[in-house]
């Protein structure tokens, strides 16, 4: 029943506000292993509610999501976030510390030997493409797209298998976010993470996705690969196409 | 006689009468903090209670202070001493700015940061330790300011009950219609509200976080 393929599985999820409105509904679907499966949907269609069931920020009414196999609910709140890596628009890098403490808090609170912290944050910084001298800056020295990196750098600190992107990249000028993108892409192909990307920019889904799975008002409407979601004559997905003024590949559009 | 001459013939018994109204504020407010803090987590964290509590502080805040005085009187233990009742009263009109700017502190964190704080797997603790308090510090701060400025005024009336201070001075004054007397107790009083919100007002500067 648990195939080992995925690694985030949601399984028939109703999500209900407390006066009753739906947020998601009946909504299954499978990450695989080191995939970027993309949320893509507009506001309110519930993919932020969706990626907030994985770490147990939110729970749901019914159905189950699994992580590795185990329910959410099984797994002991804290171990089941620190599995899971969660990077944000808004970033919520802490004010109060360093580049180099933000990054850090994890494996501090987890009493990484200090060595080996200082080495890891060296290391992260590299790896989203920072100068190793913006470890003893503040997050308000730092541009929109230095903050974002070291959001990225912080989630990634303890190492998690699974990443929550909640549109880490929404906020950025189109410049920087394409770069970011282009970095986040080789990034993911060296760590092989599996990743819960959302976004509500189809370029960026069709860019950074192995898979696009599509939300409206709560529901999944596809779930496709982003050579087929360029193929295909559902609706919904015209409309995304047309109002993105995207390349489309539908068959009877080359005549 | 001028205020100068009673100064130089009652130095002694001024500076004894100083120190015993610092101790009033300084303990009182010491209780404050150790309650009012907690209190205002607790409702920052459990939104229900928020409605009484800070209605109960409220309330406490509205009896004229002379009158608490006076209600507490038969209380046991502490109605024995005029000092532990002083301190009493000065603690529970202090609780109001404590519980209220402990609050507003900790639920005014930008909730990206507390987010993402839960987000990485923080406990309730690590979240209020490492992230909320230190965030929150500046407004707490200035909460503990006012505290102490508005006690130090209020101990003066503490002397109506016996228990000492500053306002011993101010009320014989009153008594002998003498001018001198009442600036002796006042002076002080007022240079040390003034030196206390100066000294505390430059901490909560240096406490305040850097915004990003």
């Amino acid at each position: 029943m648990d195939s080992p393929q995925s690694s985030v599985e949601f399984l028939d999820v109703c999500y209900r506000l407390p006066d009753g409105r739906e947020i998601l509904k009946h909504l299954s679907f499978a990450v695989a292993r080191g995939e970027i499966m993309v949320l893509l949907g507009r506001s309110g269609s519930g993919k932020t509610t969706a990626l907030k069931l994985v770490n147990r920020l939110l729970e749901q009414s019914s159905g189950a999501v699994r992580v590795e196999g185990r329910r959410t609910g099984d797994w002991d709140v804290i171990e089941l976030r620190r599995h899971v890596g969660y990077a944000i628009q808004e970033v919520g890098l802490f004010p109060h510390y360093t580049v180099e403490r933000n990054i850090a808090l994890i494996p501090t609170i987890e009493r990484w030997p200090e060595e080996k912290t200082r080495a890891r944050v060296q290391e992260l910084i590299k790896l989203v493409g920072l100068d190793s001298d913006i470890a003893s800056r503040y997050p308000h020295q730092l541009s929109g797209g230095q903050r974002q990196r070291v959001g990225v750098a912080r989630a990634l600190a303890a190492d998690p298998p699974i990443l929550l992107m909640d549109e880490p990249f929404g906020a950025l000028d189109p410049l920087t976010r394409s770069d970011l993108q282009r970095e986040f892409l080789a990034l993911q192909q060296r760590l092989g993470k599996t990743v819960l990307f959302v976004t509500h920019d189809l370029h960026e889904a069709l860019r950074l996705g192995t898979r696009i799975a599509l939300l409206e008002q709560g529901r999944l409407v596809s779930l496709t690969s982003a050579q087929e979601f360029r193929r295909s004559s559902e609706p919904l997905i015209v409309k995304y196409m047309e109002a993105f003024g995207a390349q489309s590949d539908r068959p009877r559009g080359e005549a | 006689m001028n205020l100068w001459t009673f100064l130089v013939q009652n130095g002694g018994n001024v500076a004894d009468l100083t120190l015993e109204h610092l101790w009033m504020v300084g303990i009182s407010t010491l209780i404050a903090v150790a309650l009012g803090i907690p209190l205002g987590v607790l409702i920052a964290r459990r939104p229900v209670l928020r409605g009484p509590v800070i209605a109960a502080a409220n309330i406490i805040q509205t009896i004229p202070s002379l009158a608490l005085f006076g209600f507490l009187l038969p209380a046991p233990w502490i109605g024995d001493r005029a000092g532990r009742l002083a301190v009493l009263a000065l603690t529970l009109y202090a609780l109001l700015p404590l519980i209220r700017n402990t609050y507003a502190g900790i639920t005014g964190v930008d909730r990206a940061v507390v987010e993402a704080a839960r987000g990485m797997g923080l406990t309730d603790w690590q979240l209020l330790f490492k992230v909320e308090l230190p965030l929150a510090s500046s407004v707490i701060l200035a909460g503990i300011r006012v505290a102490v400025v508005i006690s130090v005024g209020l101990a003066t009336i503490a002397a109506a009950i016996g228990a000492g201070g500053l306002g011993e001075l101010i009320f014989r004054g009153l008594a002998m219609v003498n001018n001198s007397v009442i600036l002796a107790g006042a002076i002080p009083a007022a240079l040390m509200a003034l030196t206390a919100d100066v000294l505390l007002g430059w901490v909560e500067k240096r406490l305040a976080p850097q915004r990003g």
